[in-house]
């Protein structure tokens, strides 16, 4: 047994499909350090780290469709970057240039963290998965896909293809509370994101509850309030309620990276500074 | 327990791996089973960036590529730095810059950086800071490290002004 | 005699005063340096220990019967299979080898298993079967005294009262607080590891990182019931150690393992497991309450202190007379009631981390003198000047300080200095850096300053020396000395030392080995420059002498009239010359013991002549703070610092910055977090040091030069201010910058945004 390199996504899921039990191992910047620990032992590991088309990108429908081997450093390249900064900020603020180069967004989906770095940004989004086993392609919601602290929607034989993400006009920002400077686990994390089209903010938030989610009566509330022709004007007692619909979304714990008080506070904060920055900017 | 055989290419030179064990990280076989131990293992999560070796070009944490999925792959460490009579002149301005104390951190250090310089020769402080970010250095405050950027950028620079003018 | 003494002056670089460069750097950049977990042997087994997962319990069984019965298992001890001294201690032998029937500490080691391969280690560890009976666990220090003892020797390794002056008088100004310092780890980046090869004699060859060879030969001989000279240590490299490695750790347990196999063994920890399987920096509650005079001068402090010495002894008394006895500062205090205690709970064992007891009370006394300007509305900077301590002072043990101590100075230059800093440019430089999170209008800006004082060398009457022999032959110098080489540069240093007085260029380092050379000492208390530098000098002193006698003697020659120069022996009053190869063709050698001047226990009333000198420094602080968030960021660091004379500018300036950086740590992110006995982030992911992106440049103001009498070319040790003044000057310029009464580090994010709750506590 041992490793499989799969060289194609149709070989990957033939592969999955005759060993189930395989250990699937993309950027393994997760899955090696619970090998490492001797927590997690692995007989037979189906790579994907040498799967082209998981490696690319396309655009259709006004969406990207990105491979799931796309690594973080991939996502900060202006190129990609261009089409969702907050998506490039984030992947930025992801552990060290090492891991970055290594981890990939597939990977960090499929770990599912609460306090995964994109996946706010793609909450936020509403992006889409496929995924796909040797019988059955399938396309879920990143809703649908994260169900729960570190579990996910992947059945046996499924592999992660590709992530969507709508391409929104507008600014967007990522925002990330770690108490160090660099490499650090997000204690806070808020995305937000202008759809100027549909005339509407969309907020992603992570570490705060046991999946990161929208604050969507905050996002009602403020798109509602925003100026979509001059972006100014913006109250501060709107900017407050804003950050508090935001906060009181939230469901933190306290644990040794942060408490739940600071949490929420935080949160708050974040919120605030994403929404002055996005409403600093142009809108268009 | 259920052992395979497999090749690395690391340093240019084509190793066999004999009766590995599935669950050994790159870092692993590079210390133990090929007896090239200038990669360290400090942390083995990825938090500290001894290991840090070059994998198809890129800088990664050795700890956390497994053996057996790196082959076929071009794999640069610490050894592969220099020549065999002469090291390279990041490796030289760390020694002359006082960059190095225990040296525990060194290697994986100088990988990093030597790929920085290799992508972007003219560097400032900041971008350097935030390419070893993931290097952590428990001796020296990294102010040392900092200068041995400094020295081996600037001789680059003086060393590509000179071979223009030639 | 004087005249021979006499050194030459310096032709080639490298020598005194020099920054010559590291002998073990080439080695170190290419890979090639041996540290202690590259070793390797054909014939080589793997250990590991089976440790407590709980802090506090009763061992009712143990069933090693499953393991021993595994694929590739050797060997599986517990306390059963000791046949020597079941207990070890630095200080005080307090500590079992394994668990007998109880453990104290969670990551208490309890069995240890030898195997082929380390994942067949770990699936013997997995596969022994302990029952343990849990029992509520010592984890408050402050009910340690009155709780039931939880080890035969009781619950209070020691408590120290310092009576000074016999004024209570009232200052015309008091302030008072009370200050917490968290549990900070040495976190060297080797891990613990060595090995142990079993020899024909009986004996055994250890090959090891450490801090001091012999100390833990003699506790390693004791334990294994052998003659210390049937076990022989030798210095594996080292990577880092900062105090983490002064104690015992696996050194026992892989010569058990050894002897019982047969085998050569290796160890290396995880870093998980390093972080239980060494001591750390005492957590420390402290009161103080200083008074002055109205222009500013004090005139009396008390203050009560409490160390966590967690399950047990390691050095912990010494910690607590250092915290004690300059739990003032560096300043003139004419009347001082001092009550230190330091207790045993079932929290993980604390012991020596660089500055040693003195990095708690700096935090706590540069607070208090921060509270006393405020209180007395004078300038900071000029408060601390007017009370600094001047040669002919007495300290607070009633010790008058017949060295340098130049304490004005270090304050007065460091206060000074410009900063070269301007308001940050780019989000990354700004509080929260790769994150994001920073609004600049949200940040604010402190700066303040801080003294440190400290000790260096062993104090309190012990019996601390170092031996070095020197071999000349055929020009080239060998020095054998058991110092250990942790990174800090001694290496360099020897050879910079052999040059300065032999003349000769190439010098050999003899591997550091108990089996070559008597002890060295420790290398911490900031000693080794003075006192391996110290043996070193002395047998080159007594080779160069014996070498020119001979000479003399040989060639009819007046002694006095020969010096060495230019890589040879010139006679000053004759045309006589000869090369130093060539004078040395026959060996010339001496082994010397250096010892420093006596010190003596405190008295009932922490009075005596207990330390042998003092070292200062000053840090001053830059920090920007988002004050909504609670993120802090150092922005720059200025030192002055106390040095007696630079031996190596380069050597120094890293000891600066590094050991500022350690300072930077415990300020603002370095903390393990210990609940009810369990550490809660035993990972590089969850404990916190700088990154490139944390530590700022580190700004030297000056480097006070003032040649300290009896040490071995006037120079002081270094390694420990850095790490002393740096984090209260931190802690200070975010309570600048906040206007916050923060009386703990690490400083966290909840202690800024929610001061008025201790959230985390």
């Amino acid at each position: 047994m041992g490793v499989i390199i799969a060289k194609s996504v149709n070989e990957a899921c033939a592969v999955l499909a005759e060993n189930p039990a395989a250990t699937v191992l993309a950027g393994g910047t997760d899955l090696m350090v619970q090998v490492n620990r001797g927590t997690h032992s692995l007989e037979t590991v189906l790579d994907l780290s040498r799967i082209p088309e998981l490696k690319k990108w396309t655009m259709e429908d006004n969406q990207i469709i990105l491979g799931a081997g796309i690594s973080y450093t991939d996502l900060t390249h202006p190129q990609l970057s261009a089409f969702f900064p907050a998506l490039a900020q984030a992947a930025r603020t992801v552990g060290s240039p090492q891991i970055r180069n290594a981890g990939t967004l597939g990977g960090n989906l499929a770990t599912a963290s609460p306090a995964g770095d994109t996946i706010p940004v793609l909450v936020a989004m509403d992006a889409s998965m496929q995924l796909k086993s040797s019988t059955e392609t399938r396309e879920v919601s990143i809703t649908e896909f994260i169900t729960g602290v570190k579990a996910n929607a992947l059945k046996p034989g499924e592999i992660i293809e590709s992530i969507k993400v709508p391409i929104f006009k507008g600014p967007q920002e990522f925002l990330k509370v770690g108490t160090r400077n660099a490499m650090v686990i997000s204690v806070v994390s808020l995305a937000l994101v202008t759809d100027y089209l549909e005339r509407k903010l969309r907020i992603g938030v992570g570490s705060v509850s046991p999946v990161p989610f929208r604050a969507t009566e905050a996002e009602e509330f403020i798109s509602d309030k925003f100026d979509w022709e001059t972006n100014r004007n913006l109250s501060e007692k709107v900017i407050n309620k804003f950050s508090e619909l935001v906060a009181n979304s939230t469901e933190p714990i306290d644990d040794h990276r942060g408490t739940a008080n600071y949490r929420k506070h935080a949160v708050k904060v974040l919120a605030k500074r994403a929404l002055e920055r996005v409403s600093a900017g142009d809108i268009k | 327990m259920i052992s395979e055989t497999y090749s690395l290419l690391v340093n240019g030179k084509s190793y066999q791996v004999v009766d590995g064990h599935p669950s050994e990280s790159l870092l692993w076989v590079l210390r133990e089973r090929l007896e090239l131990s200038g990669s360290k293992n400090a942390c083995e999560e990825g938090e500290c960036g001894s290991c840090t070796v070059l994998v198809d070009g890129e800088i990664v944490c050795s700890c956390l590529v497994l053996a057996a999925s790196a082959v076929g792959r071009e794999i640069t460490t610490i050894e592969g730095l220099g020549s065999e009579d002469e090291i390279s002149d990041v490796q030289k301005a760390f020694v002359d810059a006082g960059a190095v104390q225990c040296g525990f951190c060194t290697p994986g250090l100088l990988v990093a950086i030597d790929q920085l310089l290799n992508t972007d020769p003219d560097p400032d402080d900041l971008t350097v800071r935030e390419a070893i970010s993931g290097n952590l250095c428990r001796c020296t405050g990294y102010g040392r490290i900092l200068e041995a950027v400094r020295i081996a950028s600037k001789n680059r620079k003086v060393q590509n002004q000179e071979e223009q003018g030639k | 005699m004087s005249r021979l003494q006499t050194v030459d002056t310096a032709t080639k670089g490298s020598r005194i005063g020099e920054s010559a460069i590291r002998p073990d750097g080439v080695p170190k950049v290419k890979g090639e340096f041996v540290f202690s977990n590259d070793l390797r042997h054909p014939d080589m087994i793997w250990g590991g220990t089976l440790r407590s997962p709980h802090p506090s319990a009763r061992i009712v069984s143990i069933n090693t019967t499953p393991a021993l019965k595994m694929t590739g298992v050797y060997a599986v001890l517990t306390s059963e299979d000791l046949d020597g001294m079941p207990l070890y201690g630095l200080e005080h032998p307090d500590q079992p080898v394994l668990a007998d029937g109880v453990v104290r500490f969670q990551g208490e080691p309890v069995a240890i298993v030898a195997a082929d391969h380390p994942d067949n280690v770990r699936l013997a560890l997995e596969a022994i079967d302990v029952e343990y009976e849990l029992i509520e666990p010592l984890s408050d220090s402050k009910l340690a005294q009155e709780n039931e003892a939880i080890h035969p020797d009781g619950n209070l390794f020691r408590e120290i009262n310092i009576n000074y002056g016999n004024s209570q008088e009232e200052g015309e100004i008091t302030v008072e607080g009370t200050y917490e310092v968290g549990m900070q780890d040495q976190a060297p980046l080797g891990t613990e590891s060595g090995m142990a090869v079993p020899s024909e004699d009986g004996g055994i060859d250890l090959f090891v990182s450490t801090q001091w060879l012999h100390a833990d030969r003699d506790q390693v001989a004791a334990c294994l019931n052998l003659p210390p000279e049937k076990v022989r240590l030798t210095l594996a490299g080292v990577g880092g150690a900062f105090g983490a490695r002064e104690d015992i750790s696996l050194h026992i347990h892989l010569c058990l393992l050894a002897m019982r196999t047969g085998k050569p063994i290796k160890m290396s920890y995880s870093r998980t497991e390093s972080f239980h399987g060494h001591v750390h920096r005492h957590p420390a509650q402290m009161w103080y309450r200083h008074h002055a005079k109205s222009d500013g001068t004090l005139i009396r402090i008390e203050a009560r202190l409490l160390l966590d010495g967690g399950a047990y002894a390691s050095t912990s008394s010494a910690v607590l007379a250092n915290a004690t006895c300059f739990a003032a500062g560096p300043y003139r205090v004419p009347n001082v009631e001092i009550y230190g205690a330091v207790v045993r709970t079932n929290n993980p064992p604390c012991g020596a981390m660089r500055g040693f007891g003195c990095v708690q009370v700096c935090f706590a006394h540069e607070a208090q003198m921060d509270k006393l300007a405020v209180e007395l509305g004078m300038d900071p900077v000029e408060l601390r000047v007017k009370n600094a301590l001047e040669p002919g002072d007495q300290i607070i043990t009633g010790q008058t300080i017949t060295g340098t101590a130049p304490v004005a100075e270090v304050i007065e230059t460091c206060a000074q200095h410009s900063s070269s800093v301007g308001p940050a440019s780019q989000q990354m430089e700004l509080p929260g850096g790769a994150g994001r999170t920073a609004d600049p209008k949200h940040i604010v800006r402190g700066e303040a300053i801080a003294v440190g004082f400290k000790n260096l060398m062993f104090s309190e009457g012990f019996d601390d020396f170092s031996t070095a022999s020197c071999q000349l032959l055929d020009g080239v110098a060998t020095i054998t000395s058991a110092c250990a080489e942790v990174g800090q540069g001694f290496v360099t240093l020897a050879q910079q030392i052999v040059r300065e007085i032999l003349g000769v260029e190439e010098v050999i380092l003899a591997p550091a080995s108990t089996a070559s050379v008597g002890s060295a000492g420790s290398t911490s208390a900031s000693r080794q420059t003075w006192m391996s530098g110290g043996a070193v000098k002395s047998a080159c002193d007594a080779v160069r002498i014996k070498l020119l006698s001979r000479i003399a003697e040989s060639h009819d020659l007046d002694v006095e009239s020969l010096v060495i120069v230019d890589g040879g022996i010139a006679s000053l009053s004759s045309e006589f010359s000869i090369s130093l190869k060539e004078a040395t063709s026959d060996l010339v050698e001496a082994e010397e013991v250096y010892r420093h001047v006596p010190t003596f226990p405190l008295d009932e009333n922490g009075q005596g002549n207990a330390h042998v000198s003092f070292v200062f420094s000053a840090h001053r602080a830059v920090v920007d703070v988002d004050q909504e968030l609670g993120l802090v960021k150092v922005v720059e660091l200025i030192t002055s610092q106390d040095v007696g004379r630079v031996l190596n500018p380069l050597q120094l300036q890293g000891q600066l910055e590094g050991g500022a950086a350690q300072g930077l740590g415990l300020a603002v992110m370095e903390e393990i977090n210990v609940v009810d006995g369990r550490i809660l982030n035993p990972s590089f992911t969850d404990y916190l040091l700088p990154t490139a992106l944390d530590m700022p440049p580190v700004e030297i103001a000056a480097l006070i030069e003032q040649p300290e009498p009896n040490a071995p070319f006037g120079a002081k040790g270094v390694g420990e201010p850095p790490a002393i003044s740096s984090t209260a000057a931190i802690a200070s310029a975010v309570r600048n910058a906040t206007g916050l009464d923060l009386h703990r580090v690490p400083i966290r994010p909840t202690d800024i945004v929610f001061p008025e709750r201790n959230d985390n506590d």
